[in-house]
């Protein structure tokens, strides 16, 4: 009875455009599993498929690996330094949020490109070459995607009560042990929440990743490339495509977020 | 062996200006107000605040000083904190061995001598738990352990008792005593709690706005307080003045008869309970009698005690008869007697 009453005040100037968003966001989804052709669909589970689904699971982990281990330190860096002009700095890493993915990849071109900045030492040094290739697509990946990371894990950081790494110090514990035994435990949970953000946004990157690692099945097309190729030859192939992503993203996200996410077990 | 130190901090318009000595088994408490430093002066001795000048030395070593600081992980030193800071994500063992596996004990050894520490402090069976599931007292222990279990040679204590309930904070407080008797380093108890210090402690040092303004044994500072803070703690009318013979003129204005002569200035002293009140003068023995004004009436447990406006202004705790008897409103005009004898005078 109290439930209801308590319902009942819910004022409608929030209901109303709340659940407009709601539809908003779920309509387009339940569109595409409505007009999926799922008699035709083995038919159209190609080898092609297989192959851009695993190179997207693939490059989408690697960059995710690549975030976490460039990511973290930076994130703790901007955290508890105290670094003179920490805030310039973390404008700047949250810069590719805001970047379209397109201009990322061809700033990434124009420095890790063949004749770029830093690729043509690569090359000329090393003979390594990013761009058209899957270490490419891992690097556009990053790019784009680390900022998640970055800002899950120093949100976390600096939550996190600091007197504990002094406690951690009064132990006997050097700066290296403190942070791996003490701080880097007690920011688990942002640091799991920032990585899945990060897995998440690299598996659907698409435009930084066909600027600097191109189009070429097998090495750099990925999920979400071989969905908007194939919107234009075979609708229908696009359709299947995009399921089969849309699944795998809300399977890896909703078992991680019971593991994970939900707080404190 | 002694722990020797100058502390001298800045930090804006705060100073802290204090020195210590330590010997060897004893248990020092710094005694001061929200505020005084005592903070402070533990962060600077945890070497996680370097000092603005002055030294830290200890048996020989110097910890901080003109050109020498060695950080906090690298001093051998144990720190209680006020709220325990126990780590919440490793079990009561994990956190005991902490200390010792940081200074580089084997994990084998450090687990089966942090296990030893945790029976120690009456908590074998709590190996496996989280500090979570720890009850205050049972968390106050694992700390203890943790700081003791590597052997410092400098224990500090940040307010060990001051997240204890009542009811737990006597027993802990107790047992804490054992364990520093046991204890063969240098001790320093940060406390705003006089009766923590004067239980624990060998030595008190009352810190006021950054400087040491007494220290001594616990029994000699309760018996001669030196400031008002100081008195309000151990609970004495406190007064400055002059002494003239058996005159004393007191600087708040007004003056008290004494039993035994002195001259220049003193402190003087007496507890509340030597006050009687009464409603109209009192006739009689050789006695300080003057009118007041009730102030205040508070109920301790088992006594009452007054406010008065004076001069002097004093405190006295009455009995549930008397204050029966005299009704005490605030504002209400009374007589207030102090036997000379009960009166304690001592040199500025």
């Amino acid at each position: 009875m109290t439930r209801n009453r308590v319902r009942g005040r819910l004022p409608v100037v929030l209901v109303l455009p709340a659940v407009a968003g709601l539809a908003f966001l779920l309509v387009p989804l339940a569109g595409l599993l409505v007009k999926t052709p799922w008699t035709s669909l083995p038919t159209l589970l190609s080898a092609e498929v297989g192959e851009a689904l695993r190179l997207s699971l693939i490059c989408a982990s690697l960059a995710t690996v690549l975030c976490l281990v460039l990511g973290i330190p930076l994130a703790w860096l901007l955290a508890r330094s105290g670094l003179p002009g920490r805030g310039f700095l973390r404008a700047l890493v949250t810069v590719p949020l805001v970047l379209p993915p397109v201009v990322g990849g061809v700033a990434l071109l124009l420095v890790l490109g063949r004749r770029g900045l830093i690729g043509e030492h690569l090359d000329a040094w090393f003979g390594i070459s990013l761009p058209f290739t899957t270490a490419g697509v891992v690097v556009a990946e990053a790019f784009v995607a680390m900022p998640f990371l970055v800002i899950s894990v120093e949100g976390a950081l600096r939550a996190a009560d600091p007197r504990y790494e002094e406690a951690a110090a009064t132990l006997g514990a050097s700066k290296w042990v403190t942070f791996r035994r003490v701080t880097l435990p007690s920011v688990l949970p942002g640091v799991v929440a920032g990585a899945v953000l990060c897995w998440a946004r690299a598996l659907g990157e698409f435009g930084a990743t066909i600027t600097f690692a191109g189009n070429f099945p097998g090495e750099t097309t990925t999920m979400p490339l071989a969905v908007y190729l194939a919107l234009e030859t075979d609708p229908d192939a696009a359709i299947v495509l995009s399921v089969v992503l849309l699944l795998v993203s809300v399977g890896v996200l909703a078992g991680l977020r019971d593991r994970w996410i939900s707080g404190p077990t | 062996m002694t722990l020797d130190a100058e502390l001298r901090v800045t930090r804006g318009t705060f100073s802290l200006d204090l020195d210590v000595t330590i010997a060897p088994g004893e248990v020092v408490a710094l005694l001061g107000p929200n505020g005084a430093g005592k903070s402070t002066a533990l962060r600077a001795l945890a070497g996680l605040l370097p000092l603005t000048s002055g030294h830290i030395t200890v048996a020989e070593s110097t910890w901080d000083g003109a050109n020498a600081f060695v950080p906090a992980e690298k001093r051998p030193i144990g720190v209680v904190f006020q709220d325990y800071l126990l780590f919440a994500h490793m079990s009561a063992l994990e956190n005991v061995a902490f200390g010792l596996r940081s200074r580089g004990t084997p994990k084998a050894e450090a687990r089966a001598e942090a296990a030893r520490w945790l029976d120690r402090v009456g908590l074998s069976g709590y190996e496996q738990t989280r500090p979570r599931s720890l009850s205050g007292g049972q968390a106050q222990r694992v700390a203890l352990a943790r700081a003791l279990a590597t052997g410092p040679s400098l224990l500090l204590l940040d307010e060990p008792l001051a997240a204890l309930d009542a009811s737990t904070r006597l027993q802990v407080r107790s047992e804490l005593g054992r364990h520093l008797a046991d204890f063969g380093g240098h001790t320093l108890l940060v406390t705003h709690d006089p009766l923590d210090a004067m239980v624990l402690a060998d030595r008190l040092v009352i810190l006021e706005g950054g400087r040491a303004v007494q220290s001594g044994p616990p029994a000699e500072v309760a018996r001669r307080p030196r400031t008002d803070y100081v008195a309000n703690l151990v609970g004495l009318n406190f007064y400055r003045g002059r002494a003239s013979g058996t005159q004393v003129g007191l600087d708040g204005g007004g003056g008290l008869t004494i039993a035994e002569p002195v001259d220049g200035p003193v402190h003087v002293v007496f507890p509340p309970n030597a006050v009687s009140l009464h409603a109209a003068r009192p006739e009689g023995s050789p006695r300080n009698v003057w009118p007041v004004t009730v102030a205040a009436v508070e109920q301790h447990a088992h006594t009452t005690r007054v406010r008065l406006d004076g001069p002097p202004a004093v405190l006295a705790d009455i009995t549930t008869a008397t204050l029966a008897e005299l009704r005490l409103r605030p504002g209400d005009a009374l007589w207030a007697a102090v036997k000379a004898t009960e009166v304690h005078v001592y040199p500025a």
